[in-house]
């Protein structure tokens, strides 16, 4: 029986040497270790031997049993192994080769910019409101210290619906709309972006085009207000190292009036042909509210006082992501628009 | 606004070393900006020179050779023009002098050397409305007395230089040299100098032989004035020249002093030819229909809005604008009327705007100092006597109803720096309004300040806090920000999440035009309102406000299909417009277009009708519309650009809010879609808060339901079907398979649906299922002839 045990041994040993995969290995352990396999089978005979021979028997069985399923679970083992490295062979794949997009749309930059100017007031107490986009000539030029007949509505080319209807040339109309709605007087710190018509179009205007106005009305508000609250506006939008240069200037709505320069934006202050060599570009105007635009929407002159200021917007955009063209911001080619999926970068400024 | 410097020199002192653009800069800084500044002439390697020989070129038929003595050298010139001659003095620019129009060169010319050019006064850089006849033609010929050698800009007493301003509508009184001396001087704290006015005048009186009359309020002052036996001649050079540098064309010495005496004073001045007067001058609203034949000899006909001068019977002058035909200075003219009067700028700027804009109407529109009305009478009488000869008759005619004394503020240094936010002291402001030429005296901290008239910017307190600030300079403010309670800001979240929603689908935000064109206004809409019409475009193109956000996005499609970018998916949110009776409107909206490819996921996808309307229910759903709304084919609300069997209004809570579906393809041969939805309208209507909805714990059970129908029954029809006899066990159903082909009727289709099963509190069991099951398949068949698959 020895002679058979070892004999079975060897051969199973050696078919699991010569084994070339998990399944012929399975059908090794199933013929030699299963219920029926033939070492199995073995420890079944051991009731023909004698007492002294049945525990040696036994022992020799179990031990090459044993020994059997170590090689097994060795071969088992190596197999796996190179069953994966194979699997995995055959799996690589060629990364260089294009991507499938996974496609958002986009902002439109003159939207992004607006949102960005809504953030940084918002974030110091500014409400955003809005008014209509197809005004009244009383509270485009009326209510803001521009009778009918005023020279300086010549400033502003317009375009009439009716002769009290029209597009607004400014979004300034919200600051009458505004003072005449806080009933309660309570501080007004708004800023207005939106839509803004005029009647002109050549290569560095549109008829239409964007524009936010700011509005601070309150006891003791004075052209100090005025210049810091730009000062974190322009920095915010165009870096920390923006000055501000006030020059004297006039409309009808506030006085003192201003024209605010910042430093150019593209050669910091040097001087370029963006800037005349001047340094400096015309970004702002604002000033101290007119008393009477005050008086005529329900303030008194004499308590209180505010400050507003209005930017073109299509400028800023253009200067953020170097659009040369006013035209290109119009025209709405989705090669244009879909460039604008990129989150932008905060300036961080310090006040 | 053409500042001649040469010209303001006559009434304020400058360094003689300041540069012009360093004037320009620091009047820039006080408020008024220029567009350029610089010689009048620009040119230089200039000279004076004599023909000494002139002779035909031998290998041309017009050139000539000459030989020009420049005082240093004599040089071989070839000169084509027709008047050059020997013994001619000329101007001459030499090798390398710098023109308007470029370099000049020694050269060749057809074999012939020239060592220069004569030139033109065009050739200086002279805008030709200036030249003369002779100086149109041909090389300017200098007289005979100009000294050979020297610098010919000098010698015709063109070396000035000009500042070109652009000025704001308030500062009317920069309008006039004074205004600029008065300007000018208090930046660099320097007297203007008085005008000379000096004149005799003869033993009449003009009120003896000539009336005026005002029959208008429109007119606040009118003096009259009468010259006699003037002789009209060319003026002098520096009249010309200054008219020049102003841009105005010199005519003869005495329209030339009309204009000159404008320019210094402002005042706009109108000379009559006295004998093609009747005696008298009459101030009055033009009739309507009225002709007059103005200066430039077009008959004009007048509104009552207009206002008018007449001669008693007709019009002869249109008041602040222009003067008539019939009776303007002419070579003939031996006797004046001068006519110095204010009329009312807002009418005179309607009648300018509608007729003519002149250098008078842009005085009158601005205001106008009255004092200055009666100098400029006599510092006309002044030029008059000396450059035309003229006899000043006595007296003048007056009608007057102005106020002339200056004008009283109180202010305080306490009010000032309120405004300004900085602390300036009371003798620095003091010092201010002293430059400015303003009277003031302190008492009791109140500072009461003389405004002269000529500043008709100035009225009220605030004008002089402006004052201050410009002369003292606000630059050096401290900025702050202002101390107001902190509160939250807001902002309109809504839009901004609705826009992001979009941009989270794949579409591009577009910014479009609110002006379109009249005949496409009224497309993808058929809503009942009136367009909204602009008074006077700028263009047909863009003469109406758009009513569909839809049309502005179908012309950027278009654009872009021009451009081959047929992959176009853009929304855009934004504002419409109507009018509906007498009254105006606009609302908000938001439409997107889709056409081409649609990024979905990983795989692109041609957009069609379903692509489309899983944008418009994902915004819907995200707006918390869920199972509020629908899509039903509407033929009445259907706009007529839309193709019929593929489009339909969207419904929320039985309440049209808007379109979806492709084009017509009458319209658009390309597959495009739309979607417009009216934001006001829909947004008015309530959503609940979010909450969470429990998941089960149990089990859901899925049946698949397979059946031939109608081709014509919708899938929500057979949906909500199946809905009303599930019962509350039906958790969800889904659309999954639609055939129509081999096995099927040909008037029929199979459509299978995924029906979802399941209770919070229990697991159901099959039996349960079964006869709901049942139930559903009994339900289809009874109601819409249903048949299992």
């Amino acid at each position: 029986m020895k002679e058979q045990i070892s004999k079975i041994q060897k051969e199973a040993l050696e078919n699991v040497k010569n084994s070339k995969d998990l399944k012929e290995l399975n059908d090794i352990r199933v013929k030699y270790l299963g219920k029926k396999g033939e070492l199995t089978l073995l420890l079944r005979q051991m009731g023909s031997l004698s007492a002294e021979e049945r525990p040696i028997m036994g022992a020799a069985v179990n031990t090459a049993k044993q020994e059997v399923e170590e090689k097994i679970q060795e071969k088992e083992e190596a197999l796996r192994k190179l069953e994966m490295e194979e699997k995995l062979e055959k799996e690589e794949i060629d990364i260089t080769l294009p991507s499938q997009k996974i496609t958002r749309g986009s902002k439109h930059p003159l939207n992004r910019v607006i949102e960005e100017v809504e953030d940084l007031f918002v974030s110091m107490g500014y409400d955003v409101v809005s008014g209509p986009e197809l005004e009244t000539d009383e509270y485009c030029f009326e209510r803001l210290n521009l009778p009918k007949g005023h020279p300086a509505r010549d400033m502003q080319d317009s375009f009439y619906i009716t002769a009290d209807y029209l597009l607004r040339t400014q979004t300034s109309s919200v600051q009458a709309r505004t003072m005449m709605a806080n009933k309660e007087k309570s501080p007004i710190r708004v800023i207005v972006p939106g839509k803004t018509f005029r009647r002109e179009d050549d290569a560095t205007h549109s008829h239409q085009f964007n524009q936010v106005e700011g509005l601070v009305v309150d006891k003791n508000i004075s052209l100090a207000d005025l210049k810091g609250t730009l000062e974190v506006f322009m920095k915010k939008m165009l870096g920390q190292n923006t000055e501000l240069r006030f020059r004297p200037s006039y409309f009808p709505f506030t006085e003192p009036s201003y024209e605010v320069d910042v430093t150019c934006f593209k050669c910091g202050g040097k001087g370029c042909n963006l800037c005349k060599q001047t340094g400096w570009i015309e970004l702002l105007g604002s000033g101290i509210v007119h008393p009477n635009v005050l008086k005529m929407n329900g303030y008194d002159p004499e308590k209180y006082s505010g400050f507003a200021f209005g930017v073109g917007l299509d400028r800023l955009a253009m200067f953020k992501y170097g659009i040369t063209d006013i035209r290109l911001l119009y025209q709405n080619d989705v090669r244009f628009l879909k460039q604008f999926d990129r989150k932008d970068e905060e300036n961080e400024i310090k006040y | 606004m053409k500042l001649s410097i040469n010209f303001l020199k006559d009434y304020v002192d400058l360094d003689e070393t300041i540069d012009v653009i360093k004037i320009a800069e620091d009047m820039t800084n006080a408020g008024s900006e220029y567009d350029e500044a610089g010689k009048l002439i620009n040119a230089t390697g200039l000279v004076i020179a004599e023909v000494i020989e002139c002779k035909d070129h031998p290998d041309s038929d017009h050139l000539h050779c000459c030989k020009v003595n420049t005082g240093k050298e004599i040089l071989n010139i070839v000169c084509g023009a027709p008047n050059v001659r020997k013994g001619l003095k000329v101007i001459l620019a030499l090798d390398g002098a710098q023109l308007p129009g470029g370099v000049i060169k020694r050269g060749v010319i057809r074999g012939e050397e020239s060592n220069g050019m004569i030139c033109s006064i065009a050739e200086l850089g002279l805008e030709s409305k200036f030249l003369k006849e002779e100086d149109k033609a041909g090389i300017h010929e200098l007289p005979q007395d100009a000294p050979i050698g020297e610098d010919p800009i000098k010698y015709m007493q063109m070396d000035d230089s000009v500042i070109d301003f652009d000025l704001t509508a308030n500062r009317g009184d920069l309008l006039s040299i004074l205004g600029m001396a008065y300007e000018i001087g208090a930046i660099y704290d320097k007297k203007v100098k008085d005008i000379d006015l000096s004149h005799k005048e003869n033993k009449e009186d003009i009120n003896d032989i000539f009336k005026i009359k005002v029959n208008t309020d429109n007119c606040s002052i009118f003096l009259g004035k009468k010259i006699k036996n003037v002789t009209i001649k060319e003026s002098p050079e520096f009249i010309k020249n200054r008219l020049i540098a102003s841009g105005i064309r010199p005519i003869n010495n005495v329209v030339d002093i009309s204009n000159y005496v404008m320019l210094e004073t402002g005042q706009p001045l109108h000379f009559y030819d006295a004998d093609c007067l009747k005696g008298c001058l009459e101030v009055r609203m033009a009739k309507e229909g009225e002709k007059l034949r103005t200066l430039d000899n077009i008959e004009r006909t007048l509104k009552a809005e207009d206002i008018v001068i007449s001669d008693g019977e007709k019009a002869i002058g249109l008041a602040g604008v222009m003067g008539g035909y019939d009776t303007e200075i002419t070579d003939k003219t031996k006797n004046i009327i001068i006519e110095s009067a204010i009329f009312d700028s807002v009418k005179v700027r309607r009648t300018s705007n509608a007729i003519l804009r002149s250098e008078a109407s842009n005085r009158f529109e601005k205001g106008l100092d009255p004092n200055r009305t009666y100098m400029a009478i006599e510092r006309s009488c002044n030029l008059l006597e000396k450059y035309a000869d003229a006899e000043i008759v006595g007296g003048l005619a007056i009608y007057d109803t102005t106020e002339k004394e200056d004008k009283v503020i109180d202010i305080t240094a306490k009010n000032i720096n309120a405004i300004l936010g900085m602390e300036i002291s009371e003798k620095d402001i003091l010092d201010v309004f002293r430059r400015l030429g303003f009277k003031s005296s302190v008492k009791n901290d109140i500072i009461t300040v003389s405004v002269p008239r000529r500043r008709i910017d100035i009225s009220i307190k605030e004008d002089l806090i402006e004052e201050v600030g410009r002369i003292y300079g606000v630059n050096n403010i401290k900025g702050k920000l202002p101390n107001i309670l902190p509160k939250m800001g807001s902002y309109d979240k809504v839009s901004r999440q609705i826009r992001n929603k979009m941009i989270d689908l794949g579409l591009n935000e577009t910014l479009s035009y609110v002006l379109v064109p009249e005949a496409d206004s009224k497309m993808f809409t058929k809503d009942d309102y009136e367009v909204v019409k602009l008074l006077d475009p700028l263009s047909e193109d863009k003469n109406t406000l758009r009513h569909s956000l839809s049309i502005a996005l179908y012309k950027i499609y278009e654009y872009n299909k021009a451009r081959n970018n047929k992959d176009a998916c853009i929304y855009e949110l934004g504002k419409a417009f109507q009018k509906k009776g007498e009254e105006y409107s606009e609302t908000q909206k938001i439409a997107a277009l889709m056409s081409g490819d649609y990024y979905l996921g990983i795989d692109k996808k041609k957009v069609d009708f379903y692509v489309i309307k899983g944008v418009a229910e994902e915004i819907l759903d995200y707006l918390g519309y869920n199972g509020r709304y629908s899509f039903i084919k509407d033929k009445e609300k259907m706009p007529d650009q839309m193709h019929p069997g593929q489009s339909a209004i969207i419904s929320v809570n039985n309440d049209y809010v808007g379109i979806i579906g492709k084009i017509h393809p009458e319209i658009e041969s390309e597959d495009v879609y739309i979607l417009e939805i009216d934001l006001d309208k829909l947004l008015a209507k309530k959503v609940g808060k979010m909450k969470y909805k429990e998941i089960s714990k149990f089990p859901s059970i899925k049946k698949d339901l397979a059946l031939v129908v109608d081709k014509k029954l919708t899938a929500q029809e057979i949906s909500t079907k199946i809905k009303k006899y599930a019962g509350s066990m039906l958790d969800s159903q889904e659309v999954f398979d639609v055939y129509t082909g081999k096995g099927i009727d040909e008037d029929k289709k199979s459509i299978a649906f995924s029906l979802t099963f399941a209770k919070t509190d229990r697991t159901l069991t099959d039996e349960e299922i079964n006869e709901v099951m049942e139930k559903i398949i009994a339900g289809v068949k009874k109601d819409l002839k249903a048949e299992l698959r």
